[in-house]
C-alpha cells in the first residue's frame, strides 16, 4: 500500500440547493484509492457515500448540485476541473461505474450486446465491428452469462435481475478501467443473487486488477470483498482503515454502534442493539461532531458539541478515526473481534 | 418385424406412441420459448395486426393512397382531358365517366384520383417534415432544459396561440394564388411542428432522468448519442401516433385552403378544390359529394390507423386483442 495512490481526493465538498436551504451532502472528505485495492464506503442513506463518487464522474446534476471545493487527482489530472468533453473521455474508459438498479439502468429498447459494444465504440470508434462483437461475448462470458453469444442479441427485458447486473458489470469493465465504482451493486437484488454478483465482482477484479470503490450499507459485503473501508456519517468520514482492524477494534462510536447492531450468527442474541435516534438532517446538521446527539461516548461533554473532530490516527497502521475521545475506546473489541468470517454472513 | 403380433409388439407400439406425441409437445415448448423472446416491437406489431379498426383503416388507406400514387395508370383519363360531349354529366357508365364530369367536361373520377395524389403528397410530406423538425426542436428543448428550453417553448407557445386557420389563409394569400404543392406543404408544416415539438419535449423531459441515461453518461456517451440513440427510440410510440394523425390534419388543412381558393394552383386538382368547384352547381351533387366523401374516408382511415397504433404502442397495455 506504499504505492502511489491511483485516485486521491482532497477536501471534496458537494452541496445541493433546495427550497429548505443548502444540503451539505459531502463535507470536506479526503481519501486515497490505491491501484488494485478494493475500498469500501459504508454509511446509512444520505451519508454522502454515493454523492462523493458521482461527483468524480461529473454526474451531479448542476444545479441544484454544486461541487463547493476539493480536488480529485487521477492519473495526474483533477477530475473535478476537467471540461465536460475531457471528462467524457474518462468516463467508461479509465473510470467506470456499476449502478444500483440493473432493472432501470439498461436501456429497454437497445439490445444488451449493443449497449456493451457502445461503451467500447464510444471510446475506440476505429475498433473493427467483429472484434468488438467478440469482445462483448467474451465479457459476457467473464461475468458468467450463459450462452453469451445469443444473450448479447437479446433485450434487457429478457434478462433476469442478476443477469442484468452482470451485463452492467460487463459494460463497466469493457474498456479495462483502472478504477471501477460500484454504487450499491447488490442492493436491488435478492440475497441469493447478491452472493452471485459479488462473486462476479471478485472474479472481475482478479481478472482486470482494477481498483474498486464499493459503496454499500451492508457491512457483510464489506467484510467479504474489501481491503480497506471508509465509514461515512452525515457527509464526513468518521473512520477509515483496514477492514480487519475496523471490524475487530472500531475506534469511532458510530462504527461501534453499527457493528453492535449487526446480528452475529454464532451467538444466540435475543435483541439487536440499534443506534438510538435517527440520522441528522443535512441542512441543520448538529454542531461539532454530527454524531454527538446519538453518541454513547459524549456524556454531555461540551467539546463534542463545539468542535468538529478531525480524522486522526487511531491504534493500528493507517487506522483513522474522527472522534475527540476515541482513546476511551482503546481496548474495545467488537463482537466480531475473533474470526472475522463470522460477521460476513450478513 | 414380420412376425405375427405378440404381446411384446403391442407393448412396443405403446412405448412408441407417447414418443410420437412428445414431438409436437416439444415443438410447442420451443414455440413458447420464442414467444418469450419477442421484443417490444413485435408485441406492438401483433397488437396492431389484431386491431380490427386499424386493419380496416390500413386496407382503406392502401387502396385510396395506392390509387393516388398510381394515378397515371389507374385513372381512366388525364386530369385535364376535356370531353365536350359530356359536360356536367351525371355519373354514367357510358364513356366510363362513373363519377360524372365537371362543367368543362373533365372526368370526375380521374380528377378525384389525381386529387388524392395531391392530398397524399401534402399529407405525407407535412407529416414527415413537421415530425422531423418538431422532433429535433422538442428533443433539444427537453434534453437541455434551462434557457434554451424556455426560448424554444415560448416560440412554440406563440405559434400555438395564433388562430391557425386565419394565419394559414393570410400566409397563403400573401404567397399568391399560384401556390405549388410544396409551398402549401411548407406553410402547413411551419405551423404544425409545434404540437409535435411539445409532445417530444414532454417525453424527453421525463426520460432524461432515467437511470439508463445516467448509465449512458457514465459510459462516456455524448449528448447527441444519448438523445438520439438512447432516448429517441423510447419516444417513438407517441411520435409515430402523432405523425400518423398529422397526415389527416394536413390533408384537411390543404383541402380547407384549396376550398377557399388559396390552395394549389390550377390545373392540378386537389380534393378541397374539387369540393369547392361543385358550389356553383348545387344541383350537380356528384361534383361536390364524391370528393367530399373521399376526403372523409381518408381522414377516417388515418384516424383508425392512428388509434390502432396508439393502442399497440402503449407499453402499459399488454392486452392482445382477440
Amino acid at each position: 500500500m506504499a504505492a502511489e495512490a491511483l485516485l486521491s481526493i482532497r477536501d471534496l465538498a458537494v452541496e445541493f440547493r433546495t427550497e429548505d436551504g443548502i444540503v451539505h451532502a459531502v463535507d470536506g472528505i479526503s481519501y486515497d484509492v490505491f491501484p488494485g485495492e478494493t475500498l469500501g464506503i459504508v454509511g446509512e442513506s444520505g451519508s454522502g457515500k454515493s454523492v462523493s463518487t458521482m461527483a468524480l464522474l461529473g454526474l451531479i446534476p448542476q444545479p441544484p448540485g454544486r461541487i463547493a471545493s476539493g480536488t480529485a487527482m487521477f492519473q495526474g489530472k483533477d477530475l473535478l476541473k476537467l471540461s465536460p468533453k475531457e471528462l467524457r473521455e474518462f468516463r467508461g474508459d479509465e473510470v467506470a461505474m456499476v449502478f444500483q438498479d440493473p432493472m432501470t439502468s439498461l436501456n429497454p429498447v437497445l439490445k444488451v450486446g449493443y449497449q456493451i459494444a457502445e461503451t467500447i465504440k464510444t471510446h475506440y470508434p476505429k475498433e473493427p465491428d467483429d472484434k468488438v462483437t467478440s469482445r462483448v461475448v467474451d465479457l459476457l462470458r467473464l461475468v458468467g452469462v450463459p450462452n453469451p453469444g445469443e444473450r448479447s442479441k437479446q433485450y434487457p427485458h429478457e434478462f433476469s435481475g442478476g443477469m442484468r447486473q452482470r451485463a452492467m458489470i460487463a459494460m463497466a469493465i469493457a474498456n479495462s478501467p483502472s478504477l471501477l465504482i460500484a454504487d450499491e451493486p447488490t442492493t436491488a437484488l435478492d440475497v441469493t443473487i447478491q452472493a452471485q454478483v459479488l462473486e462476479v465482482l471478485k472474479t472481475v477484479q482478479e481478472e482486470t486488477h482494477a481498483a474498486t470503490i464499493l459503496i454499500t450499507h451492508d457491512l457483510g459485503i464489506v467484510a467479504e470483498l474489501c481491503d480497506r473501508v471508509l465509514v461515512m456519517y452525515a457527509g464526513r468520514i468518521v473512520e477509515a482503515g483496514d477492514v480487519l482492524t475496523i471490524f475487530r477494534a472500531p475506534r469511532h462510536p458510530y462504527t461501534v454502534g453499527l457493528l453492535d447492531s449487526l446480528p452475529k450468527l454464532t451467538e444466540d442474541e435475543e435483541w439487536l442493539r440499534p443506534i438510538p435516534g435517527s440520522p441528522p438532517s443535512l441542512i441543520n446538521r448538529p454542531s461539532g461532531c454530527a454524531f454527538h446527539p446519538r453518541c454513547f461516548l459524549t456524556q454531555g461533554r461540551p467539546r463534542c458539541r463545539e468542535d468538529v473532530p478531525e480524522l486522526r490516527d487511531a491504534e493500528g497502521a493507517g487506522h483513522l478515526a474522527a472522534c475527540h475521545f476515541s482513546e476511551e475506546l482503546a481496548g474495545h473489541q467488537s463482537k466480531f473481534s475473533e474470526p472475522v468470517e463470522a460477521g460476513s454472513g450478513a | 418385424m414380420t412376425e405375427p403380433t405378440t404381446p411384446l409388439d403391442v407393448r412396443a407400439s405403446v412405448v412408441v406412441d407417447p414418443m410420437a406425441v412428445a414431438v409436437p409437445l416439444d415443438l410447442a415448448a420451443a414455440e413458447g420459448m420464442e414467444l418469450e423472446a419477442r421484443s417490444q416491437w413485435s408485441y406492438a406489431r401483433r397488437r396492431f395486426l389484431r386491431h380490427r379498426l386499424a386493419m380496416i383503416g390500413l386496407v382503406g388507406l392502401i387502396i385510396i393512397f395506392g390509387a393516388g400514387a398510381l394515378a397515371n395508370f389507374v385513372a381512366p383519363y388525364s386530369f385535364d382531358q376535356i370531353d365536350l360531349t359530356y359536360v356536367l354529366h351525371a355519373p354514367t357508365t357510358v364513356g366510363h365517366h362513373v363519377f360524372g364530369t365537371d362543367e368543362i367536361g373533365r372526368d370526375s373520377l380521374s380528377r378525384i384520383i389525381y386529387g388524392i395524389r395531391t392530398s397524399e403528397q401534402v399529407g405525407l410530406t407535412v407529416a414527415v417534415v413537421s415530425t422531423l423538425f418538431g422532433l429535433i426542436v422538442g428533443a433539444i428543448a427537453g434534453y437541455y432544459r434551462g434557457w434554451l428550453d424556455n426560448v424554444i417553448m415560448r416560440i412554440t407557445d406563440l405559434i400555438l396561440t395564433l388562430p391557425l386557420l386565419v394565419v394559414l389563409l393570410t400566409v397563403a394569400a400573401l404567397l399568391g394564388r399560384s401556390s405549388s404543392v410544396w409551398t402549401i406543404v411548407l406553410i402547413i408544416a411551419a405551423f404544425y411542428w409545434t404540437g409535435i415539438a411539445r409532445i417530444v419535449r414532454g417525453v424527453f423531459l421525463s426520460l432524461r432522468e432515467k437511470e439508463y441515461v445516467e448509465a449512458a453518461k457514465a459510459v462516456g456517451a455524448g449528448d447527441l448519442r444519448i438523445m438520439f440513440r438512447h432516448i429517441l427510440p423510447n419516444t417513438l410510440g407517441p411520435i409515430v401516433v402523432t405523425a400518423t394523425l398529422a397526415v389527416a390534419d394536413a390533408i384537411i388543412l390543404e383541402a380547407f385552403l384549396s376550398f377557399l381558393g388559396f390552395g394549389i394552383a390550377d390545373p392540378t386538382p386537389s380534393l378541397g378544390k374539387l369540393v369547392s368547384e361543385g358550389q356553383q352547381f348545387p344541383q350537380k351533387w356528384w361534383i361536390t359529394v364524391i370528393p367530399g366523401l373521399v376526403l372523409v374516408l381518408i381522414v377516417i382511415c388515418v384516424n383508425f390507423v392512428g388509434d390502432g397504433l396508439r393502442d399497440a404502442l402503449d407499453p402499459q397495455q399488454r392486452r392482445v386483442r382477440a
